[in-house]
């Protein structure tokens, strides 16, 4: 047996390592280690609930979007004011969140993930006209090679003209990205950390102008999320296709309700639906009542697993048993994966809603896959295009529901006391915030991200998190850092910033926080 | 400092405590775009070698830490560091990588890499003041660059990027002026942030300050008038904003009828008062706050 340390891993957001024992080209064990905290929650006690909606978002910058989301709908909750957001500050917050969480898809898939599949370097093969192409082929034929090379070995398997088509869509994904989030900023105020998202609504007055701009933005971000993005996946998956098997994970996925629609004049209704999927497509509803932490691996001291509502932990990073300072989310003590795979099986099997029922099988017929390929590193980035895809079709539409001068905001009074919930799909799965409120000021505030569902260490009963178990029996070639590994992992998509909770060390009142 | 045209500038990239938002931030530079930066020039003539940066390089592992080990051989290059730095349990909380079963955190490749560096670049709220990173009671010991720096005797020239995130005309604005003006020439305040970019006030520039004069204030967050009621600490906040406008000029804080947070103060996010409440006393500006605050 031999063990293989991977750290830093670099192209996500965060910090993370990764343990494997590996015998004859197997992985037979794995520990996945958060190896950074802040303390966020502990300065949101005693601060204006108001202002967690700024402060969550700081949680991370690559998602604060849905921080902000999830944060403002807890508000929202405890204020008693779910029901009275008045139309147009539920449409542009669906705007934030669909534009913005497309960015990110896009921002994963090439600039995180891609050169885990393409090899820039054989763009010096490239003969043609495009113009980017020929900026990079001249970047190379110069000497240049930094940050892609050195690197370790990679099974490259495109060949030069698809390699090159795909590292063109590599440096356009750049501009895409930005034009996203200047469009989403129409509305949000700023890219990273939006500033328009306030308890009762949006700040931003609509005008006429504002929304047609936002519209016109739209066309070409869709346009590279359908026939650039999707397809690029696709090819992918057909390429690379043993990653249709490899990576399965726990295969037990969980999902809340996100993007809120109107339907017989209530918002009742919701684009993703919630809930959980086992064994493949067996479809039942969630109650988040189920959801706890356990610690038996993290650096705190040993409790009982605890729900989120009265979450508490006490720092021991001398802690023997310990290897991280991500927790272990569990629901009714089982392993769950959150993410876009989620999201869609859940809506798919839960909702039956026809638009994405014929979406998602008609681009798995284009793979020849069906839905136990969603659960696999390809299956994982071949969910995260389709939930591009389901989101950008219905942006135009919520874009042209919003109203040029009617309000944004509704009024209202802060309850001295009270509690609230807000959860949403974030682009890396199901979010959750938690908020408790004394003396008009916030008592208790926990979140549980989707990377701390994904990325979370063995619990009491001895059950890997989902890395781990999409790493156990994988089959590597042997190096310092085997791409399989690497693969494995950013197919999740990991969000280290978000995942890692700590408390206070000294200070027990505190230690009731979950720290970000 | 001598910088010549056409022999290209490593630079190296460090994260510590972070959240990735001043990279997001940088990622959506326009001119220069991250395809100029990265493959061409940032000045035509001047160009930037990303030798190390966690988010964009292929190699991960040994071979990353390898990389920036080689790195550091080569004296004279750039280092932008975003996030905090923790120094409690000995920086145990923030560790950036391992090799051979050694653990490496940020507190000691900062140390290691600032005293070679051409100069120093503090990016972010986090990085500049220690931020969100740092806020109170700051269980990790979360430091700045300059902290770490007037601790350990550094002298490697640095200069501050705040903001909560930075506008990516601040950093590469600064590099820009740097290269074509030099090092010594570029304008810094007391905080050591570039006098282009934060020389004013948000609220010398504010295009709500005719409300604020005339004093028509908004009662509620989506009405007209200024601000200053519900929150906006413009009037404490050194930042060109209300000029420069973020992502692609589309909007700004106080452009989308938000209240501004003081994202580029020392004093961010503790010492800036309730978000969306009245700044506490305006007659204390905000570069003596801080002092007043530490006699405490």
């Amino acid at each position: 047996m031999k063990k293989i340390v991977i750290h830093p891993i670099t192209r996500i957001e965060g910090h993370l390592k990764v343990e494997a024992m590996v015998d004859d080209g197997q992985v037979k064990d794995a520990n996945i280690s958060g190896t950074m905290f802040r303390g966020i929650e502990i300065m949101l006690k005693g601060r204006d609930p108001r202002d967690a909606v700024m402060i969550t978002q700081r949680i991370c910058g690559v998602c604060p979007e849905p921080h902000a989301i999830a944060s403002v709908s807890a508000v929202d909750d405890y204020a008693g004011l779910t029901d009275k957001i008045p139309d147009n500050g539920i449409l542009m917050r669906n705007l934030i969140l669909g534009t913005r969480s497309i960015a990110d898809h896009i921002l994963h898939f090439y600039i995180l993930s891609g050169l885990d599949y393409i090899d820039p370097a054989r763009v010096l093969e490239y003969e043609g006209r495009n113009k980017d192409l020929n900026i990079l082929k001249y970047f190379l034929e110069q000497g240049y090679s930094n940050p892609f090379l050195p690197r370790d070995e990679i099974d490259y398997k495109f060949d030069a003209k698809t390699t090159s088509m795909i590292a063109g869509h590599y440096i356009k994904a750049l501009d895409i990205y930005r034009k996203a989030q200047q469009a989403a900023t129409i509305f949000g105020g700023k890219w990273p950390h939006d500033s328009a998202i306030v308890a009762g609504g949006v700040t931003e007055k609509l005008t006429s102008d504002k929304i047609t701009e936002f519209i016109w933005r739209l066309e070409e971000i869709l346009d590279f999320a359908n026939n650039y993005y999707l397809p690029d996946v696709i090819a992918v998956a057909k390429t690379y296709s043993e990653y249709l098997e490899i990576g399965k994970g726990c295969q037990n996925l969980l999902a809340y309700d996100s993007y809120r629609l109107k339907s017989n004049g209530s918002y009742d209704d919701t684009l993703l639906k919630g809930g959980l999927v086992n064994n493949i497509d067996k479809y039942s509803e969630i109650d988040i009542n189920q959801i706890t932490e356990d610690v038996t691996h993290s650096w705190y001291k040993d409790l009982e697993p605890l729900s989120p509502g009265s979450g508490k932990t006490e720092p021991a990073s001398e802690k023997e048993a310990g290897y991280s300072w991500i927790k272990s989310p569990r629901y009714n003590g089982k392993v769950y994966e959150v993410g876009p795979i989620a999201d869609i099986l859940s809506t798919y099997l839960g909702k039956k809603d026809p638009y994405i029922v014929d979406a998602v099988n008609s681009a798995l017929s284009e793979i020849g896959g069906n839905l136990s390929s969603m659960y696999s590193v390809a299956g994982r980035h071949f969910g995260r295009a389709l939930s591009a895809k389901i989101v950008a079709d219905q942006l135009l539409k919520w874009a042209e529901q919003l109203r040029a001068g009617e309000p944004t905001t509704v009024e209202y009074e802060l309850p001295s006391e009270g509690k609230g919930i807000g959860l949403c799909s974030a682009p890396r799965g199901a979010l959750g915030h938690w908020l408790n409120v004394k003396d008009g000021r916030i008592s208790n505030y926990q979140v549980i991200t989707p990377t701390a569902w994904n990325a979370s260490p063995k619990d009491k009963d001895g059950q890997p998190g989902p890395y781990e178990q999409a790493l156990i029996g994988l089959k590597i070639k042997e190096s310092s850092s085997p791409i399989e590994i690497l693969r494995v992992i950013r197919s999740f998509d990991p969000c280290t910033a978000c995942a890692v909770h700590i408390i206070t060390p000294k200070r027990d009142t505190i230690a009731k926080y979950k720290i970000i | 400092m001598d910088l010549k045209k056409s022999a290209p500038i490593s630079v190296i990239s460090i994260q510590g405590q972070n959240c990735t938002g001043c990279v997001t931030s940088i990622l959506c530079s326009e001119y220069p775009s991250i395809k100029n930066l990265l493959l061409q020039d940032i000045i035509p003539g001047f160009k930037l070698e990303f030798v190390f940066h966690p988010n964009i390089m292929t190699a991960s592992g040994n071979l990353a830490i390898e990389i920036l080990e080689n790195a550091a051989k080569k004296k004279g290059y750039v280092l932008i560091i975003d996030g905090a730095i923790p120094i409690a349990g000995n920086g145990i909380y923030c560790v950036t990588g391992e090799k051979d079963g050694r653990k490496y955190t940020i507190l000691e490749e900062t140390l290691k890499l600032s005293p070679d560096a051409m100069f120093v670049i503090a990016l972010g709220t986090c990085a500049s003041f220690g931020g969100i990173a740092a806020g109170n009671p700051n269980p990790t010991g979360a430091q700045s660059v300059g902290d770490i720096f007037s601790s350990n005797n550094i002298k490697t020239p640095f200069i501050n990027i705040p903001g909560c995130p930075p506008h990516p005309d601040w950093l590469f604005g600064t590099i820009e002026e740097i290269l074509t003006k030099g090092l010594e020439n570029v304008q810094l305040d007391d905080f050591k942030r570039p006098k282009t970019y934060f020389g004013k006030l948000i609220h010398e520039n504010c295009p709500n300050r005719a409300y604020f004069d005339e004093g028509k204030f908004a009662k509620k967050l989506g009405d007209e008038g200024c601000l200053y009621e519900l929150g906006c600490k413009g009037p404490i906040t050194y930042a060109d904003c209300p000029k420069r406008l973020w992502n692609g000029r589309t909007n700004w804080v106080i452009g989308c009828g938000a209240p501004c947070n003081s994202c580029t103060s020392p004093e961010y996010p503790d010492f800036v008062g309730d978000f969306y409440e009245r700044i506490i006393d305006l007659e204390v500006p905000a570069n003596e706050k801080k002092v007043k605050i530490e006699e405490k």
